[in-house]
């Protein structure tokens, strides 16, 4: 009977201890190691979605720098191709353009070349006229020397008339 | 040596133990086990620690009694006092008359009485002396301040290290006790104390449980500072019980005294049977849990010290192959069990509570 009967000493001492563990633990574990648990869990899962939003920002990110560099890339196609055709444009231009200045030069010197020989030709004309005029002086003179000679050149001459 | 050899020592060997133990065994008083185990059990106002009688090593603890005046003298005023044979008795017994500052005391199975005239009156077997109001340390008392003790150590250390450390991952002693808060909170009472007033109550149900638990432990040391049977003793187990009976009645709403007085879908005429069923439905539940954890906890106790005793009935060592091994394995199983009961305890009373805070769902 004694094992169940309740000792008032015991109570009590019970009753002192275990009230004042409650106060202390409560006030001074369990309240700070359990907000602490929390305090960390929650820095956990914060890091967590820290870390989940880095990854989705890199990836735009990258996706950004892969649009960049495939504007960059086209761009860089266009003004080469701008560049080709200008070039070739210019070449062309260039070829054109000495067709008809060399056109002109020889033009210009045919023309140089036709008034050189018209003089040329003007001034032979004259000297031939001048040396056949001489000719014929010295001819004359020659052919004149004796009256046999000047009778048979006009008789020539006179055959010459009327062959005509 | 050859198997033989040793097997013919090992028999030489044993036969010489069990005689020399025989022999000693002879000399000694008729060995009582339900004494024993009760003894052991049972509080007292010494701490036992070996031999028997007046030439045995005790420590004597602190005598408290409220007799008019508080009165505080050393227990070793009764151990050590005149041992008196009591005649009105089925079974042989004795008290012990105290004497220097103890006298006009006797204690007779650890409880103190007032003598008169110079000795205890006993009719049928029980002393009907006054008795003074007594707040003894005795053996339980000094065995709770030491589970206090090493409680507050453990947790204040865990504190420790979260206020030095802020919110990080634990270690020490922060990683082993961390897990056990943290499930207590997670699976007692958050699972039966539903929605965010849980809170209000982690306090209580944690400390009930580490309580029970450092308590329950302590008690399968078998040497000091263990070996007190304090949550198996009823005083202890009382004030627990009353301490959750105590919350859940006052941490009752509405709901819950509705469910007493007026249980829903219970026709008006069945009430007055309903109200006084509902009413003690009150008391048995924290009932229970008192006669539980008592019942466990001493059950645990006595079913090791019959095991030991094997050896002491049986006046020989050689038991000793037999008991030793079975008292371990129940030692180990008493572990398991202290584990379980804190969590019982600590689980239904959630439970109770829990019930008793319920929002009405219909």
């Amino acid at each position: 009977m004694d094992l169940v009967t309740p000792s008032f000493g015991l109570l009590f001492w019970t009753g002192i201890t275990f009230c004042l563990l409650l106060l202390v633990l409560a006030k001074f574990v369990w309240k700070p190691v359990l907000s602490a648990v929390n305090a960390r869990s929650q820095k956990i899962d914060e890091a967590l979605l820290e870390a989940e939003k880095a990854r989705q920002e890199m990836k735009t990110l990258q996706a950004e720098n892969e649009r960049i560099l495939k504007e960059a890339r086209a761009e860089r196609d266009a003004i080469l191709k701008e560049a080709k055709e200008v070039g070739l444009k210019m070449i062309e231009e260039s070829r054109d353009k000495a067709k008809t200045e060399g056109q002109k030069l020889i033009e210009s010197a045919k023309l140089a070349i036709k008034n050189e020989r018209n003089s040329a030709i003007a001034d032979m004309k004259a000297q031939i006229a001048t040396f056949s005029v001489d000719i014929a002086e010295s001819l004359v003179k020659e052919s004149l020397a004796s009256d046999d000679k000047q009778k048979s050149l006009v008789s020539k001459m006179v055959q010459d008339i009327q062959l005509n | 040596m050859s198997r033989t050899t040793i097997l013919r020592f090992l028999n030489i060997v044993t036969f010489l133990v069990l005689v020399s133990f025989a022999g000693n065994a002879t000399k000694e008083k008729k060995f009582d086990v339900t004494e024993t185990i009760m003894h052991h059990i049972g509080d007292a106002h010494e701490w036992h620690l070996w031999g028997e009688g007046h030439s045995g090593t005790s420590i004597y603890l602190p005598v408290i009694i409220y007799d008019n005046e508080l009165k505080i003298f050393s227990s070793s005023h009764f151990y050590h006092g005149q041992i008196i044979p009591v005649a009105d008795s089925l079974k042989p017994t004795e008290y012990l008359l105290g004497e220097g500052d103890a006298k006009g005391y006797a204690l007779f199975h650890e409880k103190i009485y007032k003598v008169k005239d110079g000795a205890l009156e006993f009719h049928g077997g029980h002393p009907h002396n006054a008795m003074p109001i007594d707040i003894s340390i005795t053996k339980n008392v000094l065995s709770l301040f030491i589970g206090a003790i090493i409680l507050l150590l453990i947790m204040l250390s865990t504190s420790l290290y979260y206020k030095k450390n802020g919110a990080v991952a634990p270690r020490g002693i922060a990683k082993f006790i961390e897990p056990l808060i943290v499930y207590v909170r997670d699976e007692i009472v958050k699972p039966n104390i539903h929605g965010a007033k849980h809170t209000r109550y982690i306090g209580f149900i944690t400390t009930v449980f580490f309580f029970i638990l450092v308590n329950n432990l302590l008690g399968m040391i078998p040497v000091f500072p263990g070996g007190a049977n304090l949550t198996g003793n009823i005083s202890v187990t009382l004030f627990l019980a009353v301490c959750t009976l105590l919350v859940t009645v006052f941490s009752g709403n509405k709901n819950y005294w509705k469910h007493i007085f007026a249980t829903p879908g219970v026709p008006w005429a069945l009430l007055p049977i309903m109200i006084p069923i509902e009413l003690v439905g009150i008391l048995t539940k924290p009932f229970a849990l008192m006669i539980r954890l008592f019942a466990n906890m001493t059950a645990g106790h006595i079913i090791v010290l019959s095991l030991i005793s094997i050896i002491f009935i049986n006046k020989s060592a050689a038991w000793g192959f037999l008991s030793v091994p079975m008292a371990l394995f129940i030692s180990v199983l008493e572990i398991l069990v202290a584990f379980l009961q804190a969590y019982l305890f600590a689980s239904l009373s959630a439970l109770f509570i829990g019930a008793a805070v319920e929002e009405d769902h219909h």
